[in-house]
């Protein structure tokens, strides 16, 4: 009977451990399922080529929304990551224990911080100031790249203190006793030994950028055109969908749940590519 | 000319010193900001009464009970899986092909964008199970959101249970099961609650996945097949639409105090917890 009910219990644990991946299948298969006859229907080539996107048309093309989330995506690493590496490098190297374990959690509070509330900072204090001292109509890339900036700041810095603390102190005093300064030190010897650690980082905060979408939506200013600079107005592929998915019908509809499966394509292959790192990392 | 090392060393740290005065100063201001426009708003009437005028005026009740019983839903069908999971992969199985890609997978749905979710859980929940917007549309989206944290913190909680536990436990003639329910699962309690805190943080600030599957009816719900609108969508709606900054940012306030105090708590948990494992 023990037996008999251990089994029972086995089988139930292994079928929940899938639950994880059935969810993933599911998620990928409704996506493709609403999206992909779309874009063959009207062709892959005017999808993703085509900067026209009115669907009142019927002309869907959103080359601007990947240019515009490249755009945003490139600004937010800026932003983001000298501010998460440097943070993280000064937290791991040359703080004591003690110290580092209050500033990083508290970092990490900003990770919890809602995006909308992310959002409302740009709308309110961000654009102004970009509106009045750069000119332009301060809800613009350079708003959503600092915003975005901001936001994946936790994910780069966390990562990498974690990857530069993984190395081990031997190197650091090899490094010492050839008489290396400290910085030398960390740019010659600790950096580069953390280095998949970090790129690790990088690629999951730049999955975070490209697929935040309603501090975005706020501060991007969503003109459905392709930017001519960073003062300008885009509309990223989240903001595309999140904004006109509330009243879209019919093929405006498949048209979204498309710029989904073009988005969910590009995540996909950043996870693979942070696995990898992550990977090479353990290795070592 | 190449500079001394000892400069460009001085040079280096005041760099670094000053990138993380940046952020720290960037992460106090939005606090800041955002306490200090909206807290002046916040009182019991505005928690508890009803909002009028599409929410120009009165308060913020029905998001509230949104905002707690979202969550709820979402951690009820969440939290057996990712502690299911996390026993399977800790406690049931070795290291193998079948255990990385379960890993994997939940590494992907990680990092899965919110507005995904959202039109998965519309696509899905809302329209081909005909669950409408919905609390339980909602919940079971949120549920699919939170899973990988779950998942990932429960694991690690577990694993910090030292190995001595389950060789006497196993010594006793307890089974697998019995070690796993009576000692291995007390002892990672802790960390398995801090998750579930995270996770609770998370879901309280989601909008992109809620607004598209629990909809954004400002009623108060009579049953879970009702639509509800959390703070996070009441916050967007009437940032976006202009329609109270008043109402905007004390909303804000609310949110961001309860997300503070919901990590500041698992924290503290998972920290007494990583004091009591290293005695």
């Amino acid at each position: 009977m023990k037996i008999f009910s251990e089994m029972a219990i086995r089988r139930v644990l292994t079928g929940i451990a899938f639950s994880a991946i059935a969810m993933l299948i599911l998620i990928i298969l409704f996506i493709l399922k609403e999206g992909l006859p779309f874009i063959f229907q009207i062709g892959p080539g005017n999808f993703l080529l085509s900067s026209d996107w009115s669907p009142l048309n019927g002309k869907f093309g959103i080359f601007a929304m990947i240019v515009g989330s490249l755009w945003v995506t490139a600004g937010a690493l800026f932003i983001g990551l000298p501010l998460g590496l440097a943070g993280a490098i000064f937290l791991a190297e040359f703080l004591p224990r003690w110290a580092m374990r209050i500033i990083k959690p508290t970092i990490e509070l900003l990770a919890g911080i809602p995006s909308v509330v992310y959002g409302f900072i740009g709308v309110m204090v961000l654009a102004p100031i970009i509106r009045d001292s750069l000119g332009g109509p301060g809800l613009s890339i350079m708003a959503a790249s600092i915003i975005l900036g901001v936001m994946i700041l936790p994910t780069i810095l966390s990562i990498s203190i974690d990857s530069i603390k993984a190395v081990p102190n031997s190197y650091r005093e090899g490094s010492f006793a050839l008489g290396a300064t400290h910085w030398q030190t960390i740019h010659m010897a600790v950096l580069p030994a953390a280095k998949s650690g970090i790129i690790a980082g990088i690629i999951l905060g730049l999955g975070r950028a490209i697929g935040e979408t309603m501090a975005v939506i706020m501060v991007v200013g969503n003109a459905a055109k392709i930017p001519a600079s960073v003062l300008d107005s885009a509309r990223p592929l989240t903001a595309n969908i999140a904004l006109e998915m509330g009243y879209a019908t019919g093929m405006h509809r498949q048209a979204l749940f498309a710029t989904g499966v073009v988005l969910l394509i590009i995540i996909m292959m950043l996870n693979f590519a942070a696995n990898t790192a992550i990977k090479n990392m353990v290795k070592k | 000319m190449k500079l001394h090392p000892r400069y460009t060393q001085i040079g280096a740290i005041s760099l670094l010193v000053i990138a993380t005065l940046i952020t720290l100063a960037i992460l106090v201001f939005i606090i800041a900001f955002v306490l200090g426009r909206g807290l002046l708003y916040v009182n019991a009437d505005f928690l508890f009464s009803n909002p009028e005028d599409m929410g120009r005026a009165g308060g913020i009740f029905p998001t509230l009970i949104g905002t707690i019983i979202l969550p709820l839903l979402a951690l009820l069908i969440a939290t057996p899986l990712g502690v299911g999971t996390s026993i399977y992969l800790t406690e049931y199985t070795r290291e193998s092909r079948v255990t990385r890609i379960i890993r994997f997978g939940a590494d992907c749905l990680a990092g899965i964008p919110s507005i995904i979710f959202g039109l998965f859980g519309y696509i899905f929940f809302v329209t081909t199970l005909k669950m409408g917007w919905s609390i339980i549309s909602g919940g079971l989206t949120l549920a699919f959101m939170i899973l990988p944290t779950l998942i990932r913190t429960s694991e690690e909680a577990i694993k910090a249970v030292p190995n001595s536990y389950r060789e006497v436990s196993f010594s006793l003639g307890a089974t697998r099961w019995q070690t796993v329910r009576k000692v291995v699962l007390p002892n990672a309690l802790p960390g398995i609650v801090t998750g579930i805190m995270l996770s609770v943080g998370r879901s309280i600030g989601e909008t992109a996945a809620v607004i598209f599957t629990a909809g954004s009816s400002l009623k108060l719900p009579g049953s879970i097949f009702d639509s509800v609108r959390t703070m996070s969508v009441h916050f967007y709606v009437l940032a976006r639409e202009g329609i109270s900054n008043e109402n905007a940012y004390a909303t804000a306030a609310v949110l961001v105090i309860s997300i503070l105090s919901i990590n500041l708590v698992s924290y503290w948990i998972m920290n007494r917890f990583i004091a009591s494992k290293l005695k």
